[in-house]
Order: structure tokens, then C-alpha cells, then sequence
């Protein structure tokens, strides 16, 4: 069984706030809390809220958005969001940000994870109104101002990390995330933080040669 | 080793940057004003028919646009796959695809459409369907198969008599009437000098692919013109396949695949649901985004084949292999299918060259996923049937286990199968030579047996061989004005980074820095040529060869130019540091730059005015549409080809294994090939690696697992796939290639992408049973359950032939 929400390892690193962990209960507890009466097809299909942002969507039951403001890639971003909808959804669909991949929007792949306070979690996993007031990083948030890669990203290309790509930016996150909490991870502790990170393609050694490269490069 | 300046070296592929940025645009994340959002409404039975469909509720819904059934399309004959159907032959099958605008609403209008649905006989047993009386998966029949390119299948009623079943014990596969079979040599003659023979039979089970994409799609038509954001491991070749199921001209056709999540054989060029966002675009007028979710993708992302059946070796004293029987029954889901079954006979001919063999085999179809090529179709199945007894023999024979592979492994001269086909070169001597060393083989092997409490060690080697390469394609570059190399190609991003490892081929032959150079790609309006698609391990022999043959049309043209100019004749002049030059007097030249602008000036054949007659009209429109932008280099692929060019590889595992929980851990694993001239370092090494990992999932975890009751799935996710995670590996792995040129390659290389798999998985299940001291499982994948029952001597829980099982 895969942890839902990658937990760091590495005692270095600071000690995770049990409120930071986004669980299934708490994902569907979630829900009950926004008022949402989670419309029918989400129940059959996988696939939630994907808003086509226009008039016509609001007036069925439970799906009003709300204006709300979230902190993304350290900027504010005012976004209308359906109670219901996942932060992945709101990313890739609202925000134009679609390095979050969705592999299988139901908490088994990975693809889709960014960093909320420096924590790795599954967007697909997250309620977008669940994350107000807090930082939410994503793949495009890693490059400096001046377009310079991210360490990690770095290591990736250095170590040809990628195969399809499709993972990758969750692949990404994770080790940012790793590193945060754990500057110097052994090889072991860097793959079981990896772990919550699938590829089909079974690049893992290369990832994880990436990620300790990244390590030493820090 | 060779003296190339960029082939066998290490380079950051173009596209992989974009990967590691989120830059990267796949078919999902592209949008377009006024874009609407389909849902698919799939079949909840395995085999049914529409009695009566409502779906006025659904439609009057505000925001829901349209819809699209398999009535407004063009009908499709049995037992080809259809794209929508109002009769499904599997759970999952797309019946019909309803717009609206959101996807939200677009689902909860498909709950609003009322079905009555006929159940119809249905079958997940292929055995099951052969038996007098047995349930047809198809009203029409049971037997599918394609009779070669360009001809319609055809699907057939095969029962075997209850004397066939009667015959051969509830243990082994009864053989009745094939639909293929052939035979070479005097196999009962050579059976009756072995001196050891083994008569097993063997189950292997169907597989997901599970692309991490799924195979989300969006498409809509702008000035008569339909474009289509697709995710294919193709480009060029996904083109007019997708075109005919749209019902449009290829040149009407604007297919976007510039990146593609992982398609392992399942998205080889154009495959049905690709088209419904294009269709259903068409009757709504306006664009559709059409999301595959990971269960959708479970049903239309296709499966591998599993395999019932049972194999006869002979051997004589010193471990050759004089005879052989192979007996295929394949599942092969609900329509056309895949001909993996005649690909693991090929492989058993070619890999093991035994002096004699026959085969018989039988694609029976099911109402399971529809079954397409997954990552060596055929080869790697046979592998993971056929290693673990080469052991078995080498055990009995008091032969070393590399040893027996060597002896038996085809070499320059091997001439092989009914056709007696020779090779165009074979080092998997070499390889394993290569990979033992490298593997500490010697060593690991007295580990073998090893206990530690309730741990014993296993060591295993395994082989496996894939087709690598075709010919006959076309090459497309163009030297600019401004001294770049355009190098267009055709071939698709599966990933594997070939894309630009075989362009490289074009800078080598024009001695282009590599910084001069570019990757045109991705895109049907970026004048690509008419390339092979990414499958079959074909990439790094098919594309070499087009890229060198245009490069050497530019090189020709080059030097004529430079004769016209300068004097003389072409011959009397070189290229170098991109320049052409006259030999006698090298500071008589033209840069690069300077001859594409004369080219342009000159026009005809050099700009591309002109363009040989024996293009493909693909290529022949890129020509034009680039024509007097440089000169242009242009060729079809005539160069010589004969004999398969084979990929070939083998693995190497240690475990160390739970006779308690029937757990394992791999503490080592190398890969070695022979690839012919490795072109791109680190992209092998990965190749190698990844094909590693997958390999471990189809030898110990993945399966399909179908309810015979009900003909319902019940391993659709990723989770209960159960594929390889991290954790599921050796902290490292290590890899090695032979790295002989082919001599029926101009630079020598060949393909190597799907046996890197079947190898891992064949040396992983033979460690298991080394482990088990000689206990063989005839079945894959080779679940914990079944090494604590055989570590306990207890009976194993499923019949020897049961598929889809747990």
C-alpha cells in the first residue's frame, strides 16, 4: 500500500504538522464541510469538477462556485472554485497550470504532486478550498525569475532523469519536498520519499540518481 | 569502437527540459475557445446488445450539446474493433460520447440516458470457448484474425471435439484444430535421439499497459482543416490511420502528438477512441476535449494476450536443443486482435534455435479488454515460458545455466524458423558473456541456495529477443541560410529520446556541430517525412537510415553546388566544419550557409522544386512545403536490408526470497544487450532499465483477474495492477551494451526497446525457482501465495490452465 500523502523521512527535517496531512477521511470530511452535495457523476466517473467556467454550470445542485483567493507560486491568485473541485482541477483547468499532470485523479499515481507548505500532496487529492491561506508550489513555481532550473530540475536533465515525462513534474515535487525536509537523504531514504511517485515507464534509478545529485548539488 | 563525433556520446535531448519544467504540453493540456467536454458512456456487461435506448432526458439537460452514438458512423465489419457500438463485447466498451459544457454536467446527463440492454453469452476462458458448446464472445464466432496489412480480418467458429479434451489430462493443454501452424526439420526423429525432455504446460496472464497519460484527446476543425491533440507514440504514422477513421484526406489532418505519456505498444500510431472528440467535434461544431479517466483506461487502454499453453523440449546430452513443440491458445480479447502467438513461436525458433520445431497455435477471443501489442508481443511471454525451463534442462543435464543459453543462442551464421531467415548480425553470446562478467555470475552462483533463517538466496539469467528495425522510409533536411540543420522527423516521443538519437545520424554524416542543429517534430504542419512509428523496437535501425540517406543527398548536393560555383567536379570536393571545400585547396569553399542560400538561388532538386519520384506523398508535400527555404536533402531508404535485424538481451537477478511470506527483495540486477552501435549512452542505460522494471511487474504482480460469473473485472487500477513502484527494485541497477556494429545498418545501430523487458522478467521468475531449489511455476506472474505453497508443499490454489484468475 502506498502512503496516500508522501511522508518525509530523514529525521533532519522538520517535523510534519499532523494538520498538513491531507488523508482520505479528511479529503471527503472535506467536502461535508463546504456544504457540497457531490453531484452524481462523480460518483459513478472518477472525475470531479472540472468546471467549464461558464453560466451554464451554475443553478445545478452543488456546484456554485465561490470567488476565493490562493496563494500560488507565491502570488495571489483570485479563482472561482466549485466546492467540490480538487486542487488539481483548479490548477490545470482555472489557473493554466498544467505541469500537474493527472495520471489517475484518484490518489494512486502521483503525477499530480505539488507542494503545500513545503509538503508534497497528491492535487488530485486536495480541495481547492481546503488550501486557502496556505502555499501551494507547483512545477512552474521551481524556476527562478530569470528562468534559471531549480537544483532538482537540474539534476533531472543531468541525469536523464525523464522517459515519457508524464510523472515527471510529480517526480520533481517530491524530491524538492524530500530535500526541504531532508538535505542529505541516504539512497534508501530518498526512494521510500519517491515511493508515492509512480512511472510506467520505470525510470526509477535515474530519478533517484537525479535526487541524490540534486542532494549533493544543494 | 567507432570514430563518430556525436553517435555513442551523451547529449540533452531537446525535449527534456520541458519535461522537468511542466512546459512539456501533452494531449490533455492544450485548450481552445469554446471548448466543450465529453464523456463516455461504456458498457457494464461483457457481452450485450441495445434493446432500446432514451436519451432525450439527457440531451433536453441545459449545457449538455450533443451526442454521438455508433449509428452516426460509418458501420464496421466483425470482428474489427468498432469506435462506438451499440452491441459491446467487453465491460468498459465506448457506446456512445455525450458533450456538454462541463464535464460534470456531461456525466450527470449520461445518468439521465436509459439503456435496455440483451445479455449475451459471454467468455473470459478461451479454453471455455473451444469446448463443444462453449459460449462464442462474438455472435459471429470465436476465432479472430488479421490476414496481413490491407486486408480485413476475419473471424471464424472453431469447437474442439471432447475426444481433443479428452485426450490429455485436466493438467495439459489439449490441442485441437490450429488456425496457425507450422513445422521444419524431423521433430519427432530428433525427439527420439534427446536425451532429456521436458513437456510442460503454461499459463501466462493478460496485462494492462497503464500509460500513466491516458488517452485523453481533443480535436475540432478550423477552415476545413480537423486538428487533433493526440497522444500517440507516433507521428507520421499515426497520420493517415487517424485521417481514415475521421473520414477525411491525410492533408486535412492536423495531428499535434509533439509529446505522448507512455503508450508501451497501446498508442503504436492511431487507435479509435482518439477519433471521437474528432467526430463528435464534426456533429456539434464546436472543439471537445475528451479526458480518459484511469479506469476508462483500464478497458480502452487494451491489454497484453495471455497465453495457455504447452511446450515440448528435447535436448541432447551437452544441452543443445534438438526438438521442439510449442501449443498456443491466446486470448485475444474481443476483436481482431494481436498475432503475439505466432511472434512467441518466431521467438522460440530464433532465440534457442533448436534443430526442429513445430507450432500450433489459436487466438480465441474473450470479452475482456482488446488486446493490441504490449512491449514484445509474443517474445516476452515465450521468454518468461521458456527460460525458467532452459534451467529446468541445464539442472538435469549438470549444465551451468549461462551456459546452456550460450550454446543454443544464434550467431552470424544461424539460419532460423520454417523460412530458415538469417540474421543481419547476433551477439547474444556476447551479451550474456558480457552480462555475466559484469553480474559476477561465478560468484553469485555459489550464493546460490544460501540460507539465512527463513531467507534463501535465488540467481537467475534470462533472455529475450524482439525484431529491431525496417527500412524503406524516407529522410527529410534542410541546411538554412542561416548555416542550421533542420533535421524533420517523422517518429514519434515514446520517450526513449530516439527521436533525436537517430537524427544525430544527419549531423554526423554532414559534420554539423551539434549546436547547429534542429529537431523539426511534433507537429503534421511542420513538413515531416513519412516515418515508421515508434514501435517494435524499430526506431534506432529504421530511422538511422533515413536520416543518413538524406544527410548524403545533402552531402551530394553540397559538393555540386560548390562544383558550380567553384569549378569543377563534385568529386573534386569534401564537406568539413561545415563547409564545402575543394580537396586540392581547401580554402576554396562555401559554408553551408552560403550554399543553401545558392541552392535556393539555383532551385530545382537543390530547394526542394524538385523531389525524387519514389517518396511517399507525405514527404513529397514536405518537400514542397519547404521548398526554396535551403537545400534541401531528400531520399527514400533503398539501402540494403536483409535478414531480421534482432534486438537481443539478457538479465541477470539475485534475490533473496521469503520461503515464509513469499516475499523477495532484488539485490542486484544488470542488463546487457546487443543493440548493434550504441548511438545515445545514457538513453540505453535507461532503456535498459525501465524494461527492467516493467519486466518484474509481468513476472510477479500484474494480471488481469476476471469474474467467470459475471465476466466483471476486478484488478482495474493501478493499485490492484499492482505496478513496479520504487520500492520494488534494487537500490541500483547496472547496465552494458556489446556495441558491434550491424552491418546492414550505415552506422551500424539497431533497435532494443521491448526484449530489455522479457529478459528481467524471464531472469527474476528463473531466480524464484532457483531460490525454490528447482521448483518450477509454469505460470506468470508468480504472486507470494504461490512460492508459500510451493515453499510449504501444499497444493496451489488455482488449476493449472485457470486464466483471469487470482
Amino acid at each position: 500500500m502506498k502512503p496516500e500523502v508522501f511522508t518525509p523521512l530523514g529525521s533532519g527535517g522538520p517535523a510534519m504538522s499532523v494538520s498538513a496531512r491531507v488523508s482520505r477521511r479528511n479529503f471527503i470530511k472535506g467536502i461535508i464541510a463546504t456544504g457540497a452535495t457531490v453531484a452524481s457523476g462523480s460518483m459513478l466517473g472518477t472525475l470531479t469538477g472540472c468546471s467549464g467556467e461558464t453560466a451554464s454550470t451554475a443553478g445545478i445542485a452543488g456546484t456554485v462556485e465561490r470567488l476565493i483567493t490562493l496563494n500560488v507560486n507565491g502570488k495571489a491568485r483570485r479563482v472561482d472554485v466549485l466546492p467540490q473541485e480538487t486542487l488539481a482541477m483548479t490548477l490545470r483547468y482555472k489557473l493554466g497550470l498544467t505541469g500537474t499532470k493527472l495520471g489517475c485523479d484518484r490518489g494512486e499515481c502521483g503525477a499530480c504532486t505539488i507542494l503545500i507548505d513545503d509538503i508534497p500532496t497528491y492535487a488530485c487529492s486536495t480541495l481547492s478550498h481546503g488550501v486557502r491561506g496556505r502555499q501551494v508550489t507547483t512545477i512552474e513555481g521551481l524556476q527562478t525569475a530569470n528562468g534559471d532550473l531549480h537544483p532538482v530540475q537540474q539534476a533531472f536533465v543531468a541525469e536523464l532523469g525523464p522517459q515519457c515525462g508524464y510523472c515527471t513534474p510529480g517526480q520533481v515535487m517530491s524530491a524538492v519536498g524530500l530535500l526541504k525536509a531532508n538535505p542529505s537523504p541516504t539512497r534508501e531514504e530518498a526512494r521510500r520519499a519517491m515511493s508515492g511517485n509512480l512511472c510506467r515507464c520505470g525510470a526509477y534509478d535515474n530519478y533517484l540518481n537525479s535526487v541524490m545529485r540534486a542532494a549533493r548539488m544543494s | 569502437m567507432n570514430n563518430y563525433k556525436l553517435l555513442g556520446k551523451n547529449f540533452t535531448p531537446p525535449d527534456v527540459v520541458a519535461k522537468v519544467t511542466g512546459k512539456a504540453k501533452y494531449a490533455e493540456d492544450f485548450r481552445v475557445e469554446g471548448m466543450v467536454y465529453a464523456r463516455l458512456l461504456t458498457s457494464p456487461m461483457p457481452h450485450a446488445r441495445i434493446k432500446r435506448m432514451d436519451a432525450s432526458e439527457a440531451l433536453a439537460m441545459p449545457g449538455v450539446i450533443g451526442m454521438l452514438t455508433a449509428d452516426d458512423l460509418p458501420p464496421v465489419t466483425s470482428p474489427q474493433k468498432p469506435t462506438l457500438t451499440n452491441e459491446p463485447h467487453y465491460v468498459g466498451e465506448p457506446i456512445l460520447a455525450l458533450a456538454a459544457e462541463s464535464e460534470t454536467l456531461a456525466q450527470d446527463a449520461l445518468e439521465k440516458i436509459k439503456i435496455e440492454w440483451e445479455p449475451l453469452p459471454f467468455t473470459v476462458d478461451p479454453l471455455e470457448s473451444l469446448y463443444p458448446g462453449g459460449a462464442n464472445a462474438r455472435t459471429d464466432g470465436n476465432v479472430a484474425f488479421g490476414r496481413g496489412f490491407g486486408n480485413p480480418p476475419v473471424i471464424e467458429e472453431t469447437k474442439w471435439s471432447a475426444r481433443d479434451f479428452a485426450t490429455v489430462g485436466e493438467d495439459q493443454l489439449p490441442m485441437g484444430k490450429a488456425q496457425a501452424e507450422w513445422t521444419y526439420g524431423d521433430v519427432e526423429g530428433n525427439f527420439a535421439r534427446a536425451s532429456y525432455i521436458i513437456d510442460e504446460t503454461f499459463v501466462t496472464a493478460g496485462t494492462s499497459h497503464h500509460c500513466l497519460e491516458p488517452r485523453s484527446a481533443l480535436a475540432y476543425w478550423q477552415n476545413g482543416k480537423c486538428i487533433v491533440h493526440g497522444s500517440s507514440q507516433s507521428q507520421s504514422f499515426t497520420v493517415p490511420f487517424l485521417a481514415g477513421m475521421i473520414g477525411i484526406k491525410p492533408e486535412d489532418l492536423v495531428f499535434i502528438g509533439e509529446y505522448c505519456g507512455g503508450g508501451f505498444g497501446s498508442k503504436g500510431f492511431a487507435y479509435t477512441e482518439m477519433s471521437i472528440p474528432a467526430h463528435l467535434s464534426k456533429k456539434i461544431n464546436r472543439p471537445v476535449m475528451m479526458r480518459i479517466s484511469r479506469a476508462e483506461e483500464f478497458f480502452v487502454g487494451a491489454a497484453r494476450p495471455g497465453f495457455q499453453g504447452r511446450v515440448r523440449l528435447g535436448f541432447a546430452e551437452n544441452g543443445r536443443l534438438l526438438a521442439a513443440n510449442l501449443h498456443i491458445v491466446q486470448d485475444n480479447g474481443p476483436d481482431t486482435g494481436f498475432n503475439d502467438y505466432m511472434s512467441a513461436a518466431g521467438a522460440l525458433a530464433l532465440v534457442y534455435t533448436p534443430e526442429a520445431m513445430t507450432f500450433k497455435g489459436i487466438p480465441v477471443s474473450t470479452n475482456t479488454p482488446p488486446r493490441v501489442p504490449q512491449r514484445g508481443p509474443g517474445q516476452n511471454q515465450l521468454a518468461c515460458a521458456i527460460e525458467p525451463l532452459l534451467d529446468k534442462a541445464a539442472k538435469h543435464l549438470g549444465i551451468d545455466q549461462v551456459e546452456i543459453r550460450t550454446l543454443n543462442a544464434p550467431n552470424n551464421d544461424t539460419r532460423y524458423g520454417p523460412k530458415q531467415r538469417g540474421l543481419t548480425s547476433a551477439y547474444m553470446n556476447e551479451a550474456l558473456e558480457q552480462g555475466a562478467m559484469e553480474f559476477g555470475w561465478q560468484e553469485k552462483k555459489k550464493l546460490s541456495g544460501q540460507r539465512n533463517g527463513s531467507k534463501v538466496m535465488g540467481i537467475g539469467v534470462g533472455q529475450a529477443y524482439h525484431s529491431a528495425g525496417s527500412s524503406g522510409f524516407d529522410g527529410l533536411v534542410v541546411l538554412t541560410p542561416e548555416g542550421k540543420l533542420h533535421i524533420h522527423t517523422g517518429v514519434g516521443n515514446l520517450g526513449t529520446y530516439s527521436h533525436t538519437a537517430t537524427s544525430r545520424v544527419a549531423a554526423e554524416v554532414l559534420k554539423c556541430d551539434w549546436q547547429s542543429c534542429v529537431v523539426v517534430r511534433g507537429d503534421s504542419r511542420k513538413h515531416l517525412p513519412w516515418n515508421l512509428a515508434q514501435f517494435g523496437s524499430n526506431t534506432s535501425y529504421t530511422m538511422t537510415r533515413t536520416n543518413y540517406v538524406a544527410a548524403m543527398d545533402a552531402v551530394n548536393k553540397l559538393k555540386e553546388i560548390a562544383a558550380l560555383d567553384l569549378g569543377g567536379t563534385a568529386d573534386d570536393y569534401d564537406i568539413g566544419d561545415e563547409k564545402v571545400f575543394a580537396i586540392a585547396e581547401p580554402s576554396r569553399s562555401l559554408s553551408y550557409a552560403d550554399a543553401a542560400q545558392r541552392a535556393i538561388d539555383i532551385g530545382g532538386k537543390y530547394s526542394g522544386q524538385e523531389a525524387p519520384d519514389d517518396l511517399n506523398a507525405m514527404t513529397r508535400a514536405s518537400v514542397a512545403g519547404l521548398a526554396g527555404t535551403g537545400l534541401i536533402g531528400v531520399a527514400k531508404d533503398n539501402l540494403a536490408s536483409e535478414g531480421t535485424p534482432p534486438a537481443f538481451a539478457a538479465g541477470f537477478v539475485h534475490i533473496e526470497l521469503d520461503l515464509e511470506t513469499g516475499g523477495y527483495e532484488i539485490l542486484d540486477y544488470v542488463g546487457a544487450v546487443d543493440c548493434g552501435t550504441v548511438l545515445h549512452p545514457m538513453g540505453l542505460d535507461q532503456q535498459i532499465k525501465g524494461g527492467a522494471v516493467m519486466g518484474f511487474g509481468m513476472a510477479t504482480k500484474e494480471r488481469h483477474v476476471y469474474d467467470p460469473q459475471n465476466g466483471l473485472p476486478a484488478a482495474v487500477g493501478i493499485h490492484d495492477s499492482k505496478i513496479t513502484t520504487y520500492l520494488d527494485l534494487p537500490l541500483e541497477m547496472r547496465t552494458t551494451a556489446v556495441d558491434k556494429a550491424d552491418p546492414m545498418n550505415p552506422v551500424g545501430s539497431r533497435g532494443i526497446g521491448e526484449p530489455v523487458m522479457g529478459c528481467a522478467a524471464a531472469a527474476l521468475l528463473c531466480a524464484i525457482s532457483d531460490a525454490l531449489d528447482g521448483h518450477y511455476f509454469n505460470r506468470i506472474p508468480i504472486v507470494p501465495d504461490m512460492i508459500v505453497n510451493a515453499a510449504s508443499g501444499r497444493e496451489q490454489s488455482h488449476g493449472t490452465l485457470a486464466v483471469n484468475t487470482f
